[in-house]
Order: structure tokens, then C-alpha cells, then sequence
């Protein structure tokens, strides 16, 4: 009750602490103006615990403990992606252990809201940081119900691709339409041997990006008990023959992403491009450090050029557990190295997460930065002009763990035979159907 | 000679019934026996026998994610029975069993049967290195043996090509069973025949030295002599190998990540088990799952068990 009778008072604060501007000022412009509730939150030792696969997270954890000595931040890796989310739910049902504050994709919030297990950061005013975060990125965490986490990282699609691989088919840029995608797919292979790039059969979340980028939103979900699934529609279908026509012409290759043979295929340029989100490059630079310099990223190809247009791959967010005993430090936690220059700042310049703040995408000095592995190329700069073009309605299912490895049972074996993947559609659509009225959805 | 043999064979029975005799008119400590017995039974309880009832409590509900829990009976068994994913997984294992098991064991007696011989040279070390893929943990193994499947790198991919050969696809939905399968025999060859082996020693030499006057030849011997003899532990080894075969979960859920589309959910029933749980988040079906898993297994295994007594007592008669 307490915590609803300072809730307007402490959403001043929250807003008057930060604008964002990226001048420097750190920690000390960020010091709140007093309120009652917030000054005694901030000023009793507490201690927080924080579930997190980020590396180095210790760093902007060590600014936030300076900026509030009484706080003390305990970080544990439990895993990441499945494991975390496994262990997360584990400790949610066993009623204790849980963290102050996790680490959630994007893909899973409807998940963890479904048991009710976020905390909703409205009341501490986080719906007037919405503005300073790109729209998408912000509608991702944000309904209409609540604000259910800040936003960290974010991965809007694009294309990275070897110019030497594509320079030796005769292409002396990267393709802008799908249709000239599947020609240079073609020169690639006759001339090169190589394929233009794979589509990993176990990568549900690479294919649903590109369906966002297509405008389909094959997923809803009201936030109580109703969902729509529509994996199989016309639109999904007309994709995804798209991708099988390369796929039986083997112009695309469909190896399991993540295994030892992908990561070799990547290195020695059996792949001439990787359609991948804003975390790509990074990620290339430390596997295929032999490469350096032949990689150029570009946007993804288009169905419409004049209309350029991009998905989603990844990208999380920190969210405060319902169960939290210590909610106002936890959101502060959350915000603060979201928010503040200082630690959004050093996300993106040595963890290289990707920005999901306005302010920081739009600052010249991460911006523009050349890149030496892209040869010299500003890919900062170039992907943060691709999230300016990321469709900013998509939404996710409450089970997504059951979407993606129902995709690997029924369109990902498809796809791993080279088969027909488009039927397999069918399938996939029915079992989420089964799954969610066996669960006790109403389908829509 | 063969009067002698009878009677060290049948020895080690007779003590125990001579020392039980006197216990039985020593009526001092009623319960010290129990006493003895306390720490296992509390940990057995703790460990086994309460998470197994608790199992059972757990099979007989229903948990939505909308709508909460429900009492439905043997609900989620009815449906286990029909549900594809699971017979698919229990069949795989069955073949599993009629193919993997008997090459494994054959391999290890084998291998039991040329150590004991004495004509192996070094037959401590040979012993040691057909052992040493026991001492490997599953999942190192199961990593090891993945890289050298792979695909388009993997060392038996790249003899093939070297020698101008088709490599064969190891991880393919056709193929993937028989890997599995060379995994696990290359990984309990050993173990089994170790256990063979130990039986094998424990054989009376006279036994050897009759033989040799009769005039049989070392082949005859191992067939007429070790093998009847170790009998009991080649049973042991066959019932291991039948828990062991449909509790596979290490190898499927390895070899998920290098070949992630071709290992199903429902690869192995465990695997499916634990996929239900903790993907489906379905605990209770898990439960139920996990629960006929054990009673396939119980009833395989007494069904072995009964069969070796069988042919035993033919024999004796």
C-alpha cells in the first residue's frame, strides 16, 4: 500500500533524474531529487540479486553500487537463453531464491507475465522513459497493462556479407531485393561454390524475424487468456516458399546454426552472408577472426525497396520480479544502468550490446566509428539506421518455449531434409492450436 | 579330482547357514539389526521412496497454464499410451535393446574371455585401455564422438573424402540411432567386461586342469567351462543393459546440439520426459511419462531375470 501512495511522487523523480543527453555528467546527474520513500529505499543497505548471462556485467553493476553505496548487488549466471529461463520459473514456483532482477528476452516477457511473475514498473513511473527508447524496442516491453521491464539490448536484422565472396560472383554490392537476392544466390554458387548464406533449421527465432520484417504478425496475445496463432497463413506461406525454392536449389543451406560445422562453414567462407541481427558483427569478429576486413554489413533485402523495412532477433531486457522484497531498488537497479549515459554507454562500447536508447544510437562518437573487421565500414551507424525501419508492432506468444521447439519438430525437420516446409506450416500451426486449448487458451 | 572341484564349487554356500545357527537362539538385541539399517532406510526414504510417491501424487493432476491444477485421475497415463512421441521413443529404445545390447555384450565377453586367456600379451594394459572409455564421463564422450561425426569436418568425413569416397552422413535422421548406438557400446564395452572379467577369475582352476586332462581344447573350455560359469554375471550385465538402454538421456541430449532438428523431443523417453517438463512445462505428464518408463523397465528386467532362471533350472535338471 505504501508503495502505491509514493508511486506518484517517486515517477517525478524517475523522469526529473535523467535526460538522457549524453553529455557526461554520470552518476552525479543522475542523483534523484529527495523523496521520502525512494531516499529511505535507496539509503538502507539492501542487497539485490540479479540473474544475468551478460559478461562483465560487474562493470556497470560496480557505477550503479558508487552511485548508491547502500546497495549491494549480488550477480549470478544461472545459464543462459533456456536454462536461465528453467531455473527462473523453478525458483518463481518454489516461492523463494528467486532474483530481485533478471535478465528476459524480449520473446519471453509474455511468458513470465502470464503467471504474473513481473512486477509492473509503471507505478515508478517508467512509462516516461518510453520516449527516450527506440519505439519498438519500447513496445516490446510496454502494453497497455504495464511496463514490464527496461529495455538493454536489441538486434534489428541486417545482412552481413563477405564483399570478396560477392565481388568474385560480379556483385559489387549487396542485394536490395529479394529478387536479386535469389540471382546472386545463383552467380554466387556457380562462381564461388559458396552458398549466399544458411538458414539454420533450429533457428525458429531468425525466420519469425524476417516474417516481422515482412509486416506478419503471426503471434498475439491480450495479456489474460486469449491468443492468436497464424504460423500457416498465406503470407507466412508465400515467405517461406521463398526460402524453400533456394533451399531445393541449394543455393541456401540449412545447416543447424551454433554447431562446430556452422562455425567452421562461417570462417572459411562456405556462407558468403549471414542475415543477422545488430549482435552480428561482434559476434564475427571473435569467430572468424580470419576474415577480418572482407565483411560488409547492409540492410536486409526487401520485398518493397522503396519501402525498407527490418525484424527483430534478440535483444533483452531487465525486468523486477513480482517477488521482490526490495521493488523500488530493484527498478532502480533496472533503470539506472539501462538509462544512465554512463552504463549504457559502457554496454555498448565494451560488452558491444546493441543500444536500445535513442540518444545513444543517435551519438556520433558511437555511431560513427569505423569498424576495421568491416573494413572500416561505420556498422553502428549502418544498423542504427536499420532499427529506425524495425516494424514496431510485434508480439509474442505466452509459451514461446513450446513455439520454438515445436518449429524444430515439424519446420525445422522439414528444412533439415531440404523437404517441403511450406506443408510443414500446417503443421506447426496445429500443434501450437492443440497446445494452447489443451492449455486452456481461447484460440483466436 | 572332480569330486575335489564339486565340493570347493559349492563350498561358499555352506558357511553361512552354519553361522546362522547359533544367532538364532541369541536373543539379546532384538533391534540392533534394525539399528543397522537406520541410515540406509532414511536415506533410501528421503531420496527414493518419497520423491517417487511424490511422483505419483503428481501424475494424477492436470496443471494449465490458464486455469491452474486439477485432480484427472490416470488421465495423463491413458494419454501417455497413445501419445506417438512416447511409443515412438520406447520402440527406438526396443531396437536399441535387440541391436546395441547383444554386440556390446558379445564385444565384452569377447574381450573378457582373450584377457583371461593369458595369450593376450600385456593383459593389464589391455584390460586398462578397453576400461578407460568407462572412465570418460557420457557427456565428454558423447562431445567427443559428435566432433568426430561432423559433418563436413569431422576426421571420418575427411578419410572418406581423402580416399575420393561419399562420406556418409553420421547425423542424418537415418543414421543418427546407429551412432548413438556406437557411443554407448564403445563407452560400456568396458564396463562390462570388467564385470565378466572378475567373474571369469573367480572360476576354480581345477576346473582348467580337468579340462586339460580331458583333453579340451581353450575353445572348448571357454564354451563348455567360463561361460556357464559366469552365467550370473552375464545376466547382471543384460539387466544393466536394458535400465541403461531405456534411461538414455546424456546422448540424445548432447547430440541435440549438433544435430538439433534430427534428435526429436521424443528421441529417447527420458529425453521426452524431461522435454515435457521443462519445455512443455507439463510436470505432471512428465510424471506420468517417467512413471511408465519405470514400469516398461521393471517389467523387461523381471521378464530377463525369469527367463535366465528358467533355462538355469533346465539345465540343473
Amino acid at each position: 500500500m505504501a508503495l502505491a501512495g509514493t508511486a506518484a511522487a517517486f515517477s517525478l523523480i524517475a523522469t526529473g533524474c535523467s535526460s538522457g543527453d549524453g553529455d557526461g555528467g554520470g552518476a552525479e546527474s543522475a542523483e534523484p531529487i529527495a523523496s521520502d520513500a525512494f531516499d529511505e529505499a535507496m539509503s538502507t543497505p539492501t542487497e539485490l540479486t540479479f540473474w544475468t548471462w551478460v559478461p562483465d556485467i560487474e562493470n556497470e553493476i560496480a557505477l550503479f553500487e558508487e552511485a548508491y553505496p547502500a546497495m549491494d548487488v549480488t550477480v549470478e549466471n544461472v545459464g543462459q537463453g533456456l536454462e536461465h529461463y528453467q531455473k527462473l520459473r523453478s525458483a518463481l514456483e518454489s516461492g523463494e531464491g528467486a532474483p530481485d532482477v533478471a535478465q528476459i528476452e524480449y520473446m519471453y516477457i509474455p511468458t513470465f507475465n502470464l503467471t504474473n511473475s513481473l512486477l509492473d514498473l509503471s507505478q515508478f513511473g517508467a512509462r516516461d522513459l518510453g520516449g527516450d527508447y527506440v519505439e519498438w524496442v519500447w513496445n516490446q516491453v510496454a502494453n497497455d497493462a504495464g511496463v514490464w521491464a527496461i529495455p538493454q539490448d536489441t538486434g534489428p536484422m541486417g545482412n552481413l556479407y563477405r564483399e570478396d565472396i560477392l565481388a568474385e560472383a560480379g556483385l559489387d554490392a549487396a542485394p536490395e531485393t529479394y529478387d536479386e537476392y535469389a540471382e546472386a544466390a545463383q552467380l554466387v554458387k556457380d562462381e564461388t561454390g559458396s552458398y549466399i548464406s544458411n538458414l539454420a533449421a533450429n533457428e525458429p527465432v531468425q525466420l519469425i524475424a524476417l516474417l516481422w520484417q515482412a509486416g506478419i504478425d503471426p503471434f498475439g496475445y491480450d495479456g489474460a487468456e486469449t491468443v492468436s496463432i497464424d504460423v500457416s497463413s498465406a503470407e507466412v506461406k508465400e515467405i517461406v516458399q521463398y526460402w524453400q525454392d533456394l533451399v531445393q536449389a541449394d543455393l541456401v543451406s540449412t545447416d543447424a546454426g551454433w554447431t562446430d560445422n556452422w562455425f567452421q562453414n562461417i570462417a572459411n567462407g562456405n556462407y558468403a552472408g549471414w542475415l543477422v541481427p545488430a549482435w552480428g558483427p561482434i559476434f564475427l569478429q571473435g569467430t572468424a577472426e580470419g576474415t577480418a576486413g572482407k565483411w560488409r554489413a547492409a540492410p536486409l533485402p526487401q520485398w518493397d525497396a522503396a519501402n525498407p523495412v527490418s525484424g527483430n532477433w534478440g535483444g533483452s531486457s531487465n525486468a523486477v520480479l513480482a517477488t521482490s522484497e526490495n521493488p523500488i531498488a530493484a527498478y532502480e537497479l533496472a533503470r539506472w544502468i539501462n538509462y544512465e549515459p554512463e552504463p549504457t554507454t559502457m554496454f555498448a562500447t565494451e560488452q558491444f550490446l546493441y543500444p536500445a536508447l535513442t540518444s545513444l544510437l543517435e551519438d556520433p562518437e558511437y555511431a560513427d566509428q569505423p569498424v576495421e573487421f568491416f573494413g572500416g565500414q561505420e556498422v553502428n551507424a549502418e544498423f542504427a539506421e536499420i532499427s529506425a525501419t524495425v516494424d514496431p508492432t510485434f508480439e509474442w506468444l505466452p509459451f514461446m518455449e513450446y513455439v520454438l521447439s515445436s518449429y524444430n519438430e515439424t519446420v525445422g525437420a522439414a528444412w533439415e531434409k531440404k523437404g517441403d516446409a511450406v506443408g510443414a506450416l500446417d503443421v506447426w500451426q496445429q500443434e501450437l492450436v492443440d497446445y494452447a486449448t489443451e492449455q486452456g487458451f481461447t484460440v483466436e | 579330482m572332480a569330486v575335489t572341484t564339486v565340493s570347493s564349487a559349492e563350498s561358499p554356500a555352506a558357511p553361512p547357514s552354519s553361522r546362522r545357527a547359533p544367532r538364532r537362539g541369541h536373543r539379546g538385541h532384538p533391534f540392533a539389526g534394525f539399528l543397522f539399517v537406520v541410515p540406509f532406510m532414511v536415506l533410501f526414504i528421503a531420496m527414493i521412496i518419497v520423491p517417487l510417491g511424490y511422483a505419483a501424487y503428481l501424475s494424477l493432476f492436470e496443471n494449465k497454464l490458464i486455469g491452474g491444477t486439477s485432480f484427472v485421475g490416470l488421465k495423463n497415463f491413458a494419454e501417455a499410451l497413445t501419445d506417438e512421441a512416447f511409443l515412438g521413443g520406447v520402440g527406438r529404445m526396443g531396437l536399441f535393446l535387440v541391436i546395441q545390447v547383444p554386440i556390446m555384450l558379445f564385444l565384452a565377453l569377447f574381450l573378457a574371455l582373450a584377457i583371461d586367456s593369458g595369450r593376450t600379451r600385456a593383459a593389464r594394459s589391455a584390460r586398462l585401455l578397453a576400461f578407460m572409455p568407462y572412465a570418460v564421463p557420457g557427456v565428454v564422450a558423447t562431445l567427443m564422438w559428435g566432433y568426430l561425426y561432423g559433418p563436413d569436418f569431422g576426421p571420418i568425413t575427411q578419410a572418406f573424402e581423402a580416399l575420393g569416397l561419399q562420406p556418409p552422413d553420421l547425423l542424418g535422421t537415418s543414421s543418427i540411432l546407429g551412432s548413438m548406438m556406437n557411443i554407448v557400446t564403445w563407452e560400456y564395452v568396458g564396463y562390462n567386461m570388467i564385470i565378466m572379467y572378475a567373474a571369469l577369475r573367480a572360476i576354480p582352476t581345477e576346473l582348467y586342469e580337468a579340462a586339460a586332462i580331458d583333453g579340451a581344447s581353450r575353445i572348448r573350455i571357454a564354451l563348455s567351462i567360463k561361460i556357464p560359469a559366469i552365467k550370473p554375471a552375464i545376466m547382471l550385465t543384460v539387466i544393466f543393459s536394458v535400465i541403461g538402454t531405456f534411461q538414455l538421456f546424456n546422448e540424445p541430449a548432447l547430440l541435440d546440439a549438433i544435430a538439433p532438428v534430427v534428435i526429436t523431443n521424443g528421441f529417447t523417453p527420458n529425453f521426452y520426459a524431461y522435454n515435457v517438463a521443462f519445455v512443455n512445462q507439463d510436470v505432471n505428464y512428465a510424471a506420468a511419462i517417467a512413471f511408465l518408463l519405470g514400469l516398461v523397465i521393471a517389467v523387461l528386467s523381471y521378464v530377463v531375470q525369469l527367463s535366465s532362471q528358467r533355462a538355469e533350472r533346465k539345465v540343473r535338471r
